[in-house]
């Protein structure tokens, strides 16, 4: 005898168990550490930072721990905590034009003040895979003395002028702001999406989107969707101090540091909407090494701006209803994956509906071959 | 209890402190902005209120918007219910009902009576609801003209112009092509007389019992960030037209545990030869009934072959 499904909080229990046996995998292996996740997989953390949106290292490398290296798995886990965070006040913005730079490159000059700093970058490096790595050795000397000396040039607490702002100097790039800035930025986190949104939430919204995304729209911009002719202007990452004025001080107080990557695109622009042919801006920053990621945000917060500049909404990456309303993988991934919840009342309905309008149409189809039947059989002529 | 145990649950203690949630998991502020929405959008019957909403500790389209309606209006008091596809067991159904008896520690039911809160995904219980329940929906895409219409800032237009003929048209030709309205569930309703309204994915036959309900209806996307309402007595038309008039589903046979004919039934495949059972998808209306003594026939029924109508 057939008896209603029962027991649907042991089988959760049961499941939750193998998904923490899972997580640990072989127990003979060392388990990982949370700090080797933040020193030697630091990358994913980033992520994790960048699109949870919470600069929280630790958190983060315990997101990652915890999903098994699920990326959006764990960017979810730290968005559901950052959520249930107090908001005590926004801090003032941070002066990128002060970053400790790490790194620093222009690919519109050939030098710059300041000079190109490469930093730590995949860009130049043969994509072989090390054999030396498939075992924990020291590190060389070698490495870690020119490391050092790397190191050394960039702690001297020198600042790089912003390569925008020479274009900005002779009018060519118009400033990055032509009215005075609201008093308090929008705050997607707390306010639902309205369109048109303004430039703070696009770029609020594109700061948390997707990096493969993200990628694949920037991409697409290259290929035709929605050109922009972009040159990368500037691209740095490094440390930046975060400060925030207390109603009771009254004046700012360092509250501490963060490491970012922003980048700043040039693009071409004819010129429209009132405005006289000059350059215009794409800008993109994440927390932490995001380079792929800043670059594309760049590239599509620029796209983005295709309506202000009197140019055609064409393509995907230009359309801001299409772009800021698919470009957060913790609701796609969601709504992707809630296809897997029960949904059995529903497809019982669409089993009736269609097996109805089959009988429908096999009825349709007898009643019209018995008409031809009946036609043949007195010898009348169909048609001409 | 041993030394041992009271270590560990010292340890738990701790571990807990440091991630303490306020009552309900939501905290006040927060509620306070949910609870705001809602009462605009009892104001304005079928109306969509666009909110600000949190993420959850469960992912979107798990019945986040639901959740945070219902974390939003329950006190200590409440008698929470949770089902999903009209059943109380099954997993998200059990996980959301755990994670409310978790941090808001509500007593919790199966039986639809006892609740003053249920919190439902896709079905509107059997029994009937009385005055001072209320019912919250989880609701995927709460947006009836979306699939004619993809662009939101088209269709908020829409709504706020009363202009439906869309819909209308999409209605008509389905019944042109198919001989019927062919949408057999998230079946579109006028609210009020004003307002065209997704009444989430329930069956249609559940839309007859929105109408002139004595029960709050609730209802919360959490992703699409809204929130809309049908206030107690209120008119729910699901949409037609005089010749085509609404129908609900019906069944050949009732249901095979409890003997039912008016309830609305599962099609569970019993067996590798694809014998079929019909039976309640409200696992606690057909539980009360087989308590009171109704007796199914227990039978299934062999495949359907080709064609043939089964439901």
């Amino acid at each position: 005898m057939y008896v209603a499904v029962k027991g649907g909080e042991k089988a959760i229990d049961a499941a939750h168990a193998l998904l923490a046996q899972k997580r640990r995998g072989n127990p003979a292996v060392p388990e990982v550490g949370i700090e080797q996740i933040t020193e030697q997989l630091s990358l994913a953390v980033d992520r994790v930072m960048a699109e949870g949106s919470l600069y929280a290292p630790e958190l983060a490398a315990l997101a990652v721990k915890q999903a098994r290296g699920d990326m959006v798995e764990a960017i979810f886990l730290l968005r559901a905590f950052r959520t249930t965070l107090t908001r005590f006040g926004s801090s003032l913005p941070v002066a990128t034009e002060t970053m400790q730079v790490q790194r620093r490159i222009s690919a519109a000059y050939k030098d710059i003040p300041g000079g190109q700093v490469l930093g730590p970058t995949f860009d130049y490096t043969h994509r072989l895979l090390d054999a030396s790595l498939l075992t924990p050795s020291a590190t060389t000397e070698d490495v870690s003395a020119m490391a050092q000396e790397q190191a050394h040039a960039t702690v001297n607490n020198v600042t790089y002028p912003k390569v925008m702002g020479f274009l900005e100097q002779e009018g060519l790039l118009p400033q990055a702001s032509n009215t005075e800035p609201p008093a308090a930025p929008e705050d997607i986190t707390r306010n639902p999406l309205t369109l048109p949104a303004g430039r703070d939430v696009r770029l609020q919204n594109l700061a948390r989107s997707d990096e493969g995304l993200l990628l694949a729209l920037a991409y697409s911009t290259q290929r035709g969707f929605g050109s922009t002719h972009p040159f990368a202007g500037e691209i740095r990452m490094g440390t930046v101090e975060v400060s925030f004025v207390p109603e009771e001080l009254g004046f700012p107080v360092v509250l501490g540091e963060m490491f970012l990557t922003e980048c700043e695109t040039v693009n071409k622009f004819h010129g429209g909407a009132g405005i006289e042919p000059c350059f215009t801006r794409g800008y993109g920053l994440a927390f932490g090494e995001n380079e792929r990621k800043a670059l594309s945000m760049a590239l599509v917060d620029r796209a983005l701006q295709a309506p202000e500049l009197g140019e055609a909404v064409m393509a995907p990456a230009q359309d801001q209803e299409f772009v800021l309303y698919h470009s957060d993988n913790v609701e796609a991934s969601g709504f992707v994956q809630h296809l897997k919840l029960p949904h059995y009342v529903d497809f019982q309905a669409e089993l009736g509906l269609v097996r109805g309008m089959r009988e429908a149409f096999a009825r349709h189809q007898a009643s019209a071959q018995a008409t031809t039947q009946a036609n043949a059989a007195t010898g009348t002529e169909e048609g001409i | 209890m041993t030394a041992q145990t009271d270590t560990m649950h010292s340890m738990e203690n701790h571990a807990e402190a440091c991630f303490q949630y306020n009552f309900a998991y939501l905290d006040e502020q927060t509620k306070r902005m949910v609870r705001r929405a809602l009462l605009k959008a009892v104001a304005v019957p079928g109306y969509q209120v666009p909110f600000g909403s949190r993420e959850m500790p469960m992912p979107y389209g798990w019945g986040t918007g639901g959740i945070q309606i219902s974390a939003a209006i329950m006190g200590q008091d409440d008698v929470l219910k949770v089902i999903d596809q009209g059943s109380d067991d099954t997993t998200n159904a059990v996980s959301i009902r755990s994670f409310f008896r978790k941090v808001a520690g509500v007593a919790t039911t199966t039986h639809t009576s006892e609740a003053t809160i249920i919190q439902t995904r896709h079905r509107i219980p059997e029994e009937a609801l009385q005055e001072g329940q209320v019912m919250v929906y989880q609701v995927p895409i709460p947006e009836p003209l979306r699939w004619l219409e993809p662009s939101e800032t088209e269709t908020r237009t829409m709504h706020a112009l009363e202009e439906y003929g869309i819909m209308h048209v999409k209605l008509y030709e389905d019944i042109a092509r198919h001989g019927e309205i062919a949408t057999s569930y998230d079946y579109p309703v006028l609210v009020g007389g004003r307002y065209v309204m997704s009444p989430s994915p329930l069956p249609k036959f559940d839309n007859p019992k929105m109408d002139n309900c004595p029960a709050l209806q609730l209802f919360g996307a959490g992703r699409e960030k809204r929130v809309y309402a049908i206030p107690p007595y209120t008119t729910v038309k699901s949409l037609d037209f005089e010749d085509h008039p609404f129908a609900v589903q019906t069944w050949l046979r009732p249901c095979a545990l409890c003997g039912s004919t008016e309830s609305y039934l599962d099609e569970v495949i019993v067996d590798d030869a694809g014998a079929r059972l019909y039976v309640c998808s409200d696992s606690d209306y057909c539980a009360a009934r087989q308590a009171q003594g109704h007796v199914g026939d227990g039978m299934p029924v062999a495949a359907p072959q080709g064609t043939g109508k089964e439901a």
